[in-house]
């Protein structure tokens, strides 16, 4: 019985060690799933990008501008051309909106003549400023923050906005906070 | 045929495979379940295998990288030998495969096949559907296109909805920040390993459940199953009056399974590969990306929500769903198997069937959706600028011009987002109709900052000419002439 007992305490204390053996390399298995979490923590997706001139973005008008993601990888091929829409309000003052509906993320589509940006997906509808005109958006669109830098125009971005995502929200609260223009 | 028998016996002394498979082979079954409603498991287990080996044909060629996918589809189209006719099978064996397996669970439901002995093997067939569906899902994200790639961005912009876990969810879904390589990557890891090796398993497993359980029996009203002796009527129900599953019952599993991958076959002939639509390049925003046939129906279901309930609904539906698919068995594990004495079963199928079918049909027409180009390509037909006044006319070019015409119609032709406009005149007064353009409101943007009093007067002269001949256009009761109202009946 003893020698039984002594082999089930062996069997045991072996797998411990294959158990503590796996906790171990479960923690760089884990670290290197949560990378994209972590990552993002840790540096910031987000980074400074050039849209252009601001000869490109004349006063009163609304604009397509392109960039590429501050962090891309070179077989990230075309999906890190990232198209956005630029107002022009005047007097160097822009408004910088996501391409991505605030709904579920289609591009919008600016319409000059009625001043409306639309969905294609499920007819989200804004106004000039970015504000919910109608459809299923619980809000208006996302806004990059910008500034300008010896004539170019430089907004803050890196990161994909969508409903839950706190940068973008951040962004619209600093606008907001903004005195109001002259 | 000796040296046949030679080299088979030499096999079977090691492997010892030869009357196990020969006992699996000849189990017997109820009689009644040789039946053509019992042909659809088997089929799905077809079509799965027939998916893996074109899944792999499809990975000779496929490159799974954000900037050569695309490219890696177009010479599978169009360069490789009879590379359209491969990616046709695996893409219409997805659609067959799904459904077939809700057919299969239809069946399984109404033969009331999910009760005592059988939880488990129902429990796990849930798990299958998941699985399916999921291999559907992330199945569209390798054929690398712009539904493909605006399509991660709904799934990103619904996970981002989850409370305080939203955004990390987006980023290990998306891999990075945005939706790029590492996307790709992480969807083709999932469609090609994970969820495969995890069907391969299940299926193992829910077939080990079938031959260990034994199948369902043909459902007798008034036969009702009772833990106590359910057992031992089975027993009497295959060992005493069965027939042995091979050749009886897999004879018409082997004809359908060839007739399903015959129409898979003549689908992809027919019809051929889904796609690629354009390249993923999100810089073209002239798009308007629309999901595959089977998740039609929660394209439909995003667009009709009220704004208010959708997270809630889709956050909180699935997993109410899940929970009664899952616990069923547990209370509803005895009692009736047939479907004539269970109209409950029978009305939640219909419900199920005409819902999911109304939201598919509404998707294929999506009237949720701005037409893009109505102002630019969709005219206003002669009927209603013929004979108008100057001012009336230029009211129409107004209509065009300010994309009015993206979301109301006119002769059916336009959008489709707010009502149609053919006789507007009727239902609102000229006031009202001025209201309604400058203010907005009922689900209608404002157009108060960009109409000029110009433009507003005109675009409402055309307006209330929009009423059938027939009928009188709308009067504002207040406003009407005192005397002339004397003289009316």
């Amino acid at each position: 019985m003893s020698d039984i007992s002594r082999r089930q305490v062996v069997l045991k204390i072996a797998m411990l060690f294959n158990g503590v053996v796996g906790a171990l390399l479960a923690i760089p298995i884990v670290r290197y799933l949560f990378s994209p979490v972590s990552q993002g923590r840790k540096s910031g997706y987000e980074n400074w990008v050039p849209l252009g001139s601001l000869d490109e973005f004349p006063s009163g008008q609304t604009r397509l501008a392109t960039y590429r993601n501050p962090i891309a990888n070179a077989s990230d091929g075309e999906t890190a051309d990232i198209p956005c829409w630029v107002r022009n309000i005047g007097a160097n003052r822009f408004q910088v909106f996501a391409i991505n509906c605030a709904h579920l993320g289609c591009p919008v589509r600016w319409f000059p003549q009625s001043e409306l940006f639309m969905c294609p997906c499920h007819g989200g509808v804004y106004y000039a400023d970015g504000s919910r005109a109608s459809g299923p958006p619980e809000r208006g669109l996302f806004e990059y923050a910008f500034k300008v830098l010896d004539g170019k125009l430089l907004i803050q971005a890196g990161e994909m906005p969508t409903p839950g995502f706190s940068a973008a929200n951040k962004t619209l609260i600093n606008i907001t906070r903004q005195p109001p223009c002259a | 045929m000796r040296l046949m028998r030679t080299v088979g016996n030499w096999f079977d002394e090691r492997l010892q495979l030869g009357s196990p498979i020969r006992e699996t082979m000849q189990h017997p079954i109820p009689r009644e379940t040789a039946s053509w409603f019992y042909v659809f498991g088997s089929a799905a287990l077809t079509v799965f295998a027939f998916q893996l080996v074109t899944g792999i044909l499809l990975a000779l060629i496929y490159v799974p990288s954000a900037g050569e996918a695309w490219n890696s589809l177009q010479t599978l189209n169009h360069q490789v030998t009879l590379g359209w006719f491969i990616r046709g099978l695996h893409g219409w064996g997805s659609n067959f495969m799904l459904a077939i397996v809700m057919i299969h669970m239809v069946q399984v439901f109404l033969f009331g096949a999910y009760k005592f002995p059988r939880e488990l093997t129902w429990i796990l067939g849930i798990f299958l559907l998941l699985m399916t569906l999921g291999m559907a899902f992330t199945g569209q994200v390798p054929r690398f296109d712009q539904d493909a790639y605006w399509g991660l961005g709904i799934g990103a912009s619904i996970s981002s909805r989850l409370p305080i876990v939203g955004p990390t969810v987006v980023k290990l879904l998306l891999g990075g920040p945005i939706i790029a390589g590492a996307t790709l990557s992480r969807f083709f890891a999932l469609h090609v390993f994970v969820i495969p090796g995890l069907l391969i398993a299940f299926v193992g497993l829910h077939l080990l459940l079938v031959l260990k359980l034994g199948i369902n029996e043909w459902p007798m009203p008034g036969r009702l199953v009772r833990r106590s002796d359910y057992m031992e009527k089975y027993h009497q129900l295959t060992h005493t009056e069965g027939v042995p599953f091979v050749p009886n019952g897999i004879w018409k599993d082997a004809i359908f399974s060839g007739v399903i991958l015959l129409a898979i076959a003549a689908c992809a002939l027919y019809f051929g590969p889904f796609g690629p639509s354009g390249q993923p390049d999100p810089r073209i925003i002239q798009t308007a990306p629309r999901p595959d046939f089977f998740f039609l129906w929660l394209y439909a279901l995003l667009s009709l929500l009220p704004p208010a309930l959708e997270t809630p609904v889709l956050l909180i539906g699935p997993a109410i769903a899940l929970v009664v698919l899952l616990t069923l068995p547990f209370f509803s594990g005895e009692g009736e198997k047939s479907w004539r004495r269970r109209p409950i079963a029978v009305l939640t199928i219909l419900l199920s069937a005409v819902t999911l079918g109304t939201f598919t049909n509404l998707a294929d027409h999506a009237p949720w959706s701005p037409v893009m180009d109505a102002s630019t390509a969709a005219a206003i037909p002669a009927k209603f600028v013929t004979g108008r006044t100057p001012l009336e006319v230029q009211g129409a070019l107004v209509f065009q011009s300010k994309q009015c015409h993206n979301c109301h119609s006119l002769g059916d032709i336009g959008g489709k987002r707010g009502p149609a406009l053919d006789a507007v005149a009727v239902r609102l007064t000229g006031d009202q109709l001025v209201r309604q353009v400058l203010q907005g409101g009922g689900n209608m943007p404002a157009y108060g900052k960009n109409l000029n009093p110009a433009e507003t007067t005109a675009l409402v002269a055309f307006l209330e000419t929009l009423h059938p001949s027939a009928q009188r256009p709308a009067t504002d009761a207040s406003r009407s002439d005192a005397s002339l109202a004397g003289i009316q009946p």
